[in-house]
């Protein structure tokens, strides 16, 4: 049987229907085993169909064998296949690394719940990827982020708590919003469907209910995605939770809410509301720079290595965002390669954190101070990372650095204000990096680590790997590029 | 083996031989000094073989990758680039033995990070001279500054961490805020940034633009130390001698001023920058800091801090001979690129060795010192002879070439500034000179003789090289014309 | 539009009050039970959202009987769709709960600004 036309609906179901079923799996080496092999099973299906789509071919799937805009609708174009090998690549390398992290962090009785509810993340997050149908997306949203909530809350820091409570309230006020939205949507149109959505909204008299409709999709979205200012809720979470989710998050979480605002707005609302794309443009691109300047300007004064990585997150979801409010193919290419770029810089990077937590209790910075020493190949990792994250020409992040600042210039008169506004922020960044660097390299030791040398061997290959990648693909983009510049065109001409 | 691997071997090897020389590290000193001995020698090896294919009038190049379209990391080997490779990878033979007799004569920590990060400042530095286009010389010139940073911090202590901080402050500042965004102002007018003969900005950019472009160019290349940009390399002095000598004299600064020379060559165009009035201010403001730096030179008390200002003036002599746009000139640049190299590298050499012997480092209490140390004040005395432009030194040289051009673009300006200056390096340079050797020391001094036999033997290499380029520098002439030839056809 | 108009629109009015009252609560409460009441009262707003607007003036429940082809009926869809939304609040409401018992055994307390002066 070929089962490649199914491949749409595995990426979801197999992680949801593994979910249950790890659950069982009781001794614990077991459990990580199941969910791993789980998660690099649907990185695979990821690859495999990005591979198609990068060569032309699009996936459609009717759940069920109901056809749209009855049923609900599966739907993978280039945007959709690059945001699934996002979050399931995040999800098979972090579960990878993951066994001795999560040993040290999780109880052994609630190992295979942790795992469980892993999985659900990622069901969740790829079915928002792969999902055509408006409900549909909100219903994984909250199946992701419920698992999040627990996920985070899941370590031994009790810090954790309050933050989740906090991101909780947030991100449900998000996602309720978007409820509502969608709501207003159908009202008017009286369908889920994006396609179908998109067609009839155009036969809609009255446009004020799409509009007070798009507004709150996009406050929604943004809320979950941590647009500044609604990101209060990213650093603390990202910082108390245990290490490998916070590798696991700060790589495809909200990068999965940044993908439904960008498909959902260019797809049904700027196709049919004639100036909602000015709209849009004019409400993001000051967020977007109030975000990349105000949250790289706090990540150089910030003490916690792991706060000061989830700050610099919330900088560089606003390069996402501004790429994606120049409204040109430029922009958006460079936006959705970001999305994959920072996903590997930060990825690197919180994972670099992970090893360092394996011998180093205490993450603030002054408390690291000569680890370089004791872990050499970590701290090159960090070094390959933080310079992509930075965009230091040969790594990953330069080359969105790169085309992110070829669109600004097509940007008319004020184009220099926005370059000159992304080296200032690569500058800081570079100044809030290069603090980390400096205190692994050349402050002489204040506290000795718990044990000397390296992390584990899986932590630190994988690690390692993902360090390397960073060099790869600034080098060989080829791959990212070619799926990020067919979104880029997919989303002007407004179809999935 | 081919051009194209010769020239990925060249810089490639660097990094193989900082991988050789940690695992060597872990095992003995001697092993590791033998690998980066061996290694200096295999590169300049290496490099060199690529002369003769440079003076038959082949430019092989290289494409590595190309992330973007337009946007490539490759290599072409030219003139002026092959002199810097040349000249760097050679000199760097003779720092090696200098360096090993240095950092084991003052009991240097952390000797294996210091031998690898040179490793790999010599292949950033070799990724700068071959580069073809404008954004892989940005990258290794990156690779340079961040990898000689542990360099200049190596001390470890409070205030040496803090000077090396505003060294890699200004440098990564400078580069990202101005050098890059004219990179990326030219990729956007030119759609290319590779280095072209005859240049690729012509028609495509104009009036105050250019001017302004050219500002952010010279500017951004903080390594060429124009002021206000210089601050880093004075604070750069806190580095073992041996940076001083080869990075902070031969490779980093000359990365610098042959970063602008390139582009003033290969992107501007010598003949469209000539007729363009709005970019007439750089021979002025390199005129300025070299009497500027002069001036301040002048006031030094620290021998290192002196020879840091010295070589903010020379490296502006470089800048300024480029920007005088005439063919002679721009074979002055180059030239002197080498004859300073010969000159300061002798200079900081000296100026290690009587640290290493006597523990000294201020111009006061030089008083007598030739007696002492004969050898290392007679070297030091021909690398000064050279700053000023004495014959037979190779300072000489090369300003009689930047002389020649400013007399063929009717300079006056340049033409004074060069007199001037030659006056003012006379007037610091000759002084240290007669007291080292006429004054009587002072009483109740230490008593020493000359430094470790490695650090003598590579102070008199340089010093021969100095005094021999006076005779032998037919090669380098004939290759730097064809620099010029190329442009003129 | 004049009152009366207004008027007529009174169920999307009590979604708008409630929306208010419940959000109002979340960012004004320090307690943190409160805090999820409000968000409960937020999220029931939403559900009557859609309740209201599947209701046919005279339409009766949407099951076909032999006979009743040609009756009025309620749209049924966005019923079940906010079947499935309640699920979700109520699984959030419950998440939350948890979290704030595991609040309470770690702080020893569940008001947010002595949460804040622990740390």
């Amino acid at each position: 049987m070929d089962i490649t036309p199914h491949l749409p609906a595995l990426q979801v179901v197999v992680p949801l229907l593994a979910a249950p079923l790890v659950l069982l799996l009781r001794p614990r080496g077991l459990a990580w085993a199941g969910a791993t092999s789980v998660a690099v099973l649907s990185f695979c299906i990821a690859l495999s169909m990005a591979v198609d789509v990068a060569q032309g071919a699009h996936f459609r799937y009717a759940m069920g064998g109901w056809e749209a805009p009855y049923g609900i609708e599966l739907s993978i174009g280039a945007f959709s296949a690059l945001v699934l090998l996002i979050v399931s690549g995040a999800a098979a390398f972090s579960l990878l690394a993951a066994r001795h992290s999560v040993d040290r962090q999780i109880e052994d009785e609630r190992q295979p719940l942790f795992y469980a509810a892993w999985l659900l993340a990622l069901a969740g997050l790829a079915g928002i990827a792969v999902s055509a149908d408006a409900f549909n997306i909100f219903v994984f949203m909250e199946i992701s982020s419920l698992a999040s909530y627990v996920l985070i809350a899941g370590g031994p820091d009790r810090r954790a708590l309050p933050s989740v409570f906090k991101y909780l309230i947030m991100g449900t006020i998000g996602a309720t919003f978007y409820l509502i939205g969608i709501g207003l949507v159908y009202m008017m149109t009286g369908t889920l469907n994006l396609a179908d959505m998109e067609a009839r909204i155009g036969d809609v008299t009255d446009v004020k209910p799409i509009m007070v409709a798009a507004g709150f999709i996009t406050i929604g979205l943004a809320l979950k995605a941590a647009v500044f200012p609604l990101h209060v809720w990213l650093p603390n979470a990202y910082t108390h939770a245990p290490h490998m989710i916070t590798v696991f998050l700060a790589a495809c979480a909200t990068k999965v809410a940044i993908y439904v605002l960008i498909r959902f707005d260019f797809f049904v609302f700027q196709a049919n509301l004639p100036g909602h794309h000015l709209q849009f443009s004019f409400f993001l691109l000051p967020l977007a720079l109030l975000g990349i300047l105000v949250a790289s300007a706090v990540a150089m004064f910030e003490g916690n290595l792991k706060r000061l990585l989830a700050t610099s997150s919330v900088a560089q979801i606003g390069y996402i965002i501004l790429g994606a409010s120049f409204l040109t193919e430029a922009g958006l290419t460079a936006s959705a390669v970001h999305l994959f770029n920072h996903a590997l810089a930060k990825g690197g990077l919180f994972l670099a954190v992970a090893c360092l937590a394996c011998h180093y209790r205490d993450l603030r910075l002054d408390q690291l101070a000569g680890a370089a020493r004791n872990m050499p190949l970590t701290a090159a990792a960090m070094v390959v990372s933080g310079f992509s994250l930075i965009g230091i020409p040969g790594t990953a992040g330069f080359i969105s650095k790169w085309l992110l600042i070829s669109a600004a210039l097509d940007e008319g008169p004020y184009a220099w204000v926005l370059v000159a506004i992304i080296l200032a922020s690569s500058l800081m960044a570079l100044v809030y990096i290069w603090r980390i660097l400096e205190t692994l390299y050349f402050r002489p030791a204040m506290t000795a680590p718990e044990q000397p040398g390296e992390a584990p061997l899986p932590l630190l290959g994988v690690t390692l790997i993902v360090a390397l990648a960073n060099i790869g693909f600034g080098l060989f983009p080829q791959f990212p590029l070619s799926l990020s510049s067919a979104a880029a065109e997919l989303l002007l001409r407004h179809t999935l | 083996m081919t051009a194209e691997a010769t020239i990925l071997m060249a810089i490639g090897l660097p990094v193989i031989i900082a991988l050789g020389i940690v695992l060597a590290g872990r095992l003995s000193d001697n092993l590791r000094e033998t690998v980066t001995l061996v290694g200096a020698a295999g590169l300049a090896w290496v490099v060199w073989s690529l002369l003769p294919a440079l003076f038959a009038g082949e430019r092989p190049g290289i494409v590595l990758s190309e992330p973007l379209p337009g946007l490539a990391i490759a290599f072409r080997v030219e003139p002026l680039g092959m002199l810097f490779a040349a000249l760097a990878s050679g000199l760097w033979i003779v720092n090696s033995i200098y360096s090993i007799g240095y950092m084991r004569g003052n009991g240097e920590q952390h000797q294996t990070r210091f031998y690898t990060c040179f490793a790999l400042a010599l292949g950033a530095t070799m990724g700068i001279a071959f580069a073809a286009n404008l954004f892989t010389l940005f990258l290794f010139y990156e690779l340079l500054t961040l990898s000689t940073y542990p360099l200049v911090s190596h001390k470890g202590d409070a205030a040496t961490v803090r000077s090396a901080r505003v060294y890699l402050g200004v440098l990564l500042c400078t580069s990202i805020g101005l050098f890059l965004p004219a990179i990326i102002w030219t990729y956007h007018v030119a759609g290319s940034g590779d280095f072209t003969v005859g240049g690729i900005l012509e028609g495509r950019i104009a009036g105050p633009d250019v001017g302004l472009l050219l500002a952010l160019f010279v500017f951004g290349v903080g390594k060429a130390a124009v002021m206000p940009v210089h601050r880093w390399l004075p604070a750069a002095m806190v580095a073992p001698t041996p940076v001083s000598a080869l990075l902070h004299a031969v490779a980093v600064v000359k990365a610098g001023v042959f970063t602008v020379t390139k582009i003033i060559v290969y992107i501007f165009g010598v003949d469209f920058l000539f007729t363009t009035p709005s970019s007439a201010w750089l021979v002025p403001l390199a005129a300025f800091t070299i009497i500027a730096a002069s001036l301040v030179a002048l006031r030094q008390q620290n021998l290192k801090r002196l020879l840091a200002y010295s070589t903010v003036a020379q490296l502006s002599y470089v800048v300024m001979a480029a920007a005088v746009l005439k063919p002679l000139s721009e074979v002055g640049a180059a030239v002197h690129m080498v004859a300073h190299a010969f000159g300061k590298i002798t200079l900081f050499f000296a100026a290690g060795a009587i640290y290493t012997a006597a523990k000294k480092t201020e111009l006061s209490q030089l008083r007598g010192i030739g007696r002492r140390m004969p050898w290392t004040m007679g070297a030091f005395t021909i690398g000064a002879l050279s700053m000023i432009g004495v014959p037979p030194t190779a300072g000489f040289v090369s300003k009689w070439y930047i002389l020649a051009g400013s007399f063929q673009a009717e300079n006056l300006l340049a033409i004074f500034t060069i007199i001037a200056s030659t006056a003012l390096n006379a007037a610091y340079f000759l002084p240290i000179i007669f007291a080292a050797w006429f004054a009587v020391e002072e009483n109740g001094s230490k008593d020493h003789g000359e430094a470790p036999f490695p650090v003598v033997l590579a102070l008199c290499i340089t010093a021969l090289l100095t005094l021999g380029f006076f005779f032998f520098n037919g090669p380098v002439i004939e290759l730097e014309t064809q620099l010029v030839q190329e442009s003129l056809q | 539009m004049n009152l009366l108009e207004l008027l007529g629109y009174f169920n999307y009015w009590v979604f708008a009050i409630i929306l208010t009252v419940g959000l109002y609560t979340v960012i004004a409460k320090v307690n943190l039970v409160k805090k999820l009441i409000g968000l409960s009262i937020f999220q029931s707003a939403v559900f009557l959202m859609y309740i209201t607007m599947d209701k046919v003036e005279g339409g009766t429940a949407p099951i076909i009987q032999k006979g009743m082809e040609d009756q009025v009926f309620s749209n049924p869809l966005p019923q079940v769709l906010i079947l499935t939304a309640i699920v979700v609040g109520v699984s959030t409401l419950a998440l939350g709960l948890a979290i704030v018992v595991r609040i309470k055994e770690r702080y020893g307390t569940i008001e947010e600004d002595e949460i804040l002066d622990a740390d």
